[in-house]
């Protein structure tokens, strides 16, 4: 799950953590009342969409850049017209592009110097890590490609939790004093309550800044939640936003479904994220492109079935679906139904190969065999995949 | 001998009388496991299958029954507080289905295990299956959700961090004629109990297994450990996939651990890992036994 800019401001104010002033705006009126809140700082309007490379960006009304410097209410109330409701396109939304539904306003700060700063649960060692660099605002596998001896890591005791003595040699590692090293070692205290309190996989800093008046400021930050801990987090699930996602992976959770979409034109149908994998895996192995993932569970109804169904025929890009269960103990019978029902309610323009095995296999075969829908049997993945990809041509 | 548990070891569930705790606790019992006890908080002196007696705590059920190994099918709120229930009633070997466990929590549990005498497997796996010598391998002892009627009693050790795939590959041994000592689903959250090198290890120095199915798939550095163990340390031919060739970097693949982080974690880093280790690495998932046939020279 991501969140917005601004989001992560209301953390960060939550949690003490020192970042630019800004105010999020949902209307011209309501940027013009910001920058005028704000009088006699320098001010930037940013527009509010999870993708990155804004700032190059350009609107479809041709509209150049979702950021810009401001100079006055006026002008903030200008942009914020020209930003609002209109479709920003960057190199990472793709053509299609995004609809800016906030603008947020913020301070501009000055910069004396840029550093990276991030916590992550590290698997290999089962516990957090914060990771730190002078080497800020430029991306950090690159850093860590041209000069890992510039990235530092410090790994915080689960129980224990963030001791004086890491914060002080990060904070040397730094090469921070005096004051600077002083707010420095607050913010990264408060940043580590953070992570820990809101269940983060991930929180990334680039760049944490200094500026000639002496502050440290969190600039710009990434957020990764765990989403098996959501549940004890609903301020932070208030903060999702759909329109923000891909249609089809919202309208799969809908459902409990795992599906993420991609660029190919086979689907796939599977129960067990291994083997959705591996299906995807051995499609591509055989000369085809897969158009998702999708794993139903090991427990999947047959509603299940006929909406997942659905949301790959949705999929425009889609000219053929491999259905692959290995049903150990889900019944195979359930599959075929909830396969019939749907292939009989929306149609079943394309081709379509199932492979089917386990549990009550021979009463989900004859369940297809019946059903007079045109579909091909296969007798294993291998068989399966060479068919659909054979199909799709 | 197998690994991990054999025909005589007896278990207890915890969330026995949730649907999937009862549902997978019955198939265990039709399988012909010495299934002794159940834990639900609040339902102790209750029967399950009329048989089955339930207890309140784990340590009631282990003094009363002498139940050495436990299944988890508690909720993921109520995960770690069961896995540290079973630790403290001294269980020694602690299978842990649940799935969608908070990280944070498992960090923890992580924390508690060292030093205790109590194995994690899982969470967030299918379970473990030593097969039993009768008909459709009846009467071995399963713990979890496999199927257990696809396996087959025989030399070939299995270690996945997928369900499915282990069952795949299982369902292919069997097949083909060829049976299992054990079969090990580690899961496929990022912080789990036991890994891949804890397993091939226990393979390695059990007499019964004679070659080893690896089942990997993208996200951490598992697969590699094991493999760079294997090439100076295992005497045992090994076959290995891996899957998620095709995932996109950064996603989620259903699996909580299944992402890909950075170079060494993808699919081809790891089969490239694998293969300098001397593991024969499956094409594809269709081809797991037949691979392990031509390194075992079948």
């Amino acid at each position: 799950m991501n969140i917005h800019e601004y989001q992560a401001k209301e953390l960060f104010d939550r949690f003490q953590v020192p970042s630019p002033k800004g105010k999020v705006a949902g209307s011209p009126e309501e940027a013009a009342a910001a920058a005028k809140e704000f009088e006699g700082a320098k001010l930037v309007i940013k527009a509010q969409v999870h993708a990155g490379g804004r700032g190059k960006g350009h609107f479809k009304n041709g509209f150049q850049g979702g950021v810009h410097l401001i100079e006055s209410p006026e002008q903030a109330s200008e942009y914020a017209g020209k930003m609002l409701n209109e479709t920003l396109v960057t190199v990472q939304t793709g053509d299609a592009g995004r609809l800016v539904r906030k603008v947020m306003i913020a301070e501009a700060v000055d910069i004396t110097h840029e550093y990276y700063l991030a916590i992550l649960m590290d698997r290999d060692t089962c516990a957090p890590v914060i990771v730190a660099s002078t080497e800020g605002g430029m991306s950090i596998e690159d850093v860590a490609h041209d000069t890992p001896e510039k990235i530092f890591r410090q790994v915080v005791h689960p129980l224990l939790g963030l001791q004086a003595y890491e914060i002080r040699k990060i904070s040397a590692e730094l090469g921070l004093s005096g004051d600077i090293a002083k707010q420095f070692g607050k913010t990264l205290k408060n940043l580590y309550k953070l992570f820990i309190d809101c269940d983060c996989s991930m929180l990334e800093i680039n760049p944490l800044v200094t500026t000639p008046d002496g502050r440290v400021l969190a600039l710009d930050a990434k957020f990764g939640f765990d989403d098996n801990a959501l549940y004890r987090h609903p301020d932070i699930v208030a903060m999702r936003d759909k329109e923000e996602e891909d249609p089809r992976e919202v309208a799969a959770s809908e459902y409990d479904l795992n599906y993420i979409g991609l660029d190919g034109n086979i689907a796939c149908l599977v129960n067990g994220a291994g083997l959705a994998m591996a299906t995807m895996d051995i499609i591509k192995h055989y000369g085809g492109e897969p158009a998702n993932f999708l794993d139903v569970g090991g427990g999947a109804s047959k509603e299940q079935v006929t909406a997942a169904f659905k949301i790959i025929l949705g999929d425009p890009n889609v000219k053929g679906i491999l259905i692959n269960i290995f049903g150990g103990i889900m019944d195979c019978n359930v599959i075929a139904e909830g396969v019939v029902a749907a292939a009989k309610e929306t149609g079943l323009p394309i081709p379509l190969v199932v492979r089917l095995e386990g549990n009550n296999v021979e009463a989900g075969k004859a369940t297809l065999a019946a059903s007079g829908i045109n579909i091909v049997t296969a007798d294993d993945m291998a068989d399966g995949a060479q068919k659909i990809v054979k199909a799709v041509g | 001998m197998a690994i991990l548990i054999d025909e005589n070891t007896k278990i207890l569930v915890q969330g026995i009388t949730g649907s999937f705790g009862g549902r997978h606790a019955q198939l265990s019992l039709d399988y012909g496991t010495k299934l002794v006890a159940g834990v639900t908080p609040g339902k102790g002196g209750q029967k399950f299958s009329d048989t089955v007696p339930i207890f309140d705590t784990v340590s009631q059920a282990v003094n009363e029954t002498g139940a050495t190994a436990s299944a988890i099918f508690v909720p993921p709120p109520f995960a770690a507080d069961a896995i540290l229930e079973a630790m403290d009633a001294g269980v020694e070997l602690i299978v842990c289905i649940t799935e969608g466990i908070p990280v944070m929590d498992m960090m923890k549990v992580k924390q508690a295990l060292k030093g205790s005498k109590s194995r994690l497997v899982g969470p967030n796996c299918p379970g473990i299956v030593t097969p039993g010598l009768g008909e459709k391998s009846h009467g071995g002892c399963r713990i979890g959700i496999a199927p257990g009627y696809i396996h087959k009693r025989g030399n070939v050790g299995v270690v996945s961090r997928s369900g499915t795939l282990t069952y795949e590959a299982v369902f292919q041994l069997t097949q083909m004629g060829y049976g299992q000592s054990t079969c090990v689903g580690i899961g496929g959250d990022p912080i789990n109990g036991t890994n891949h090198l804890d397993v091939l290890k226990m393979f390695n120095d059990d007499d019964e297994t004679e070659a080893i199915i690896m089942i990997g798939e993208i996200g951490g550095n598992a697969e590699a450990e094991a493999a760079r163990w294997a090439k100076d340390n295992c005497k045992k031919p090994i076959a290995g996939f891996i899957a998620g060739a095709t995932a996109p970097p950064g996603r989620r693949m259903g699996h909580a651990g299944a992402i890909v982080g950075g170079e060494e974690d993808t699919a081809e880093a790891k089969k490239k890992i694998l293969a300098e280790c001397g593991i024969a690495v499956a094409e594809t998932p269709s081809t797991m036994a037949t691979t392990l046939m031509e390194a075992w020279g079948k």
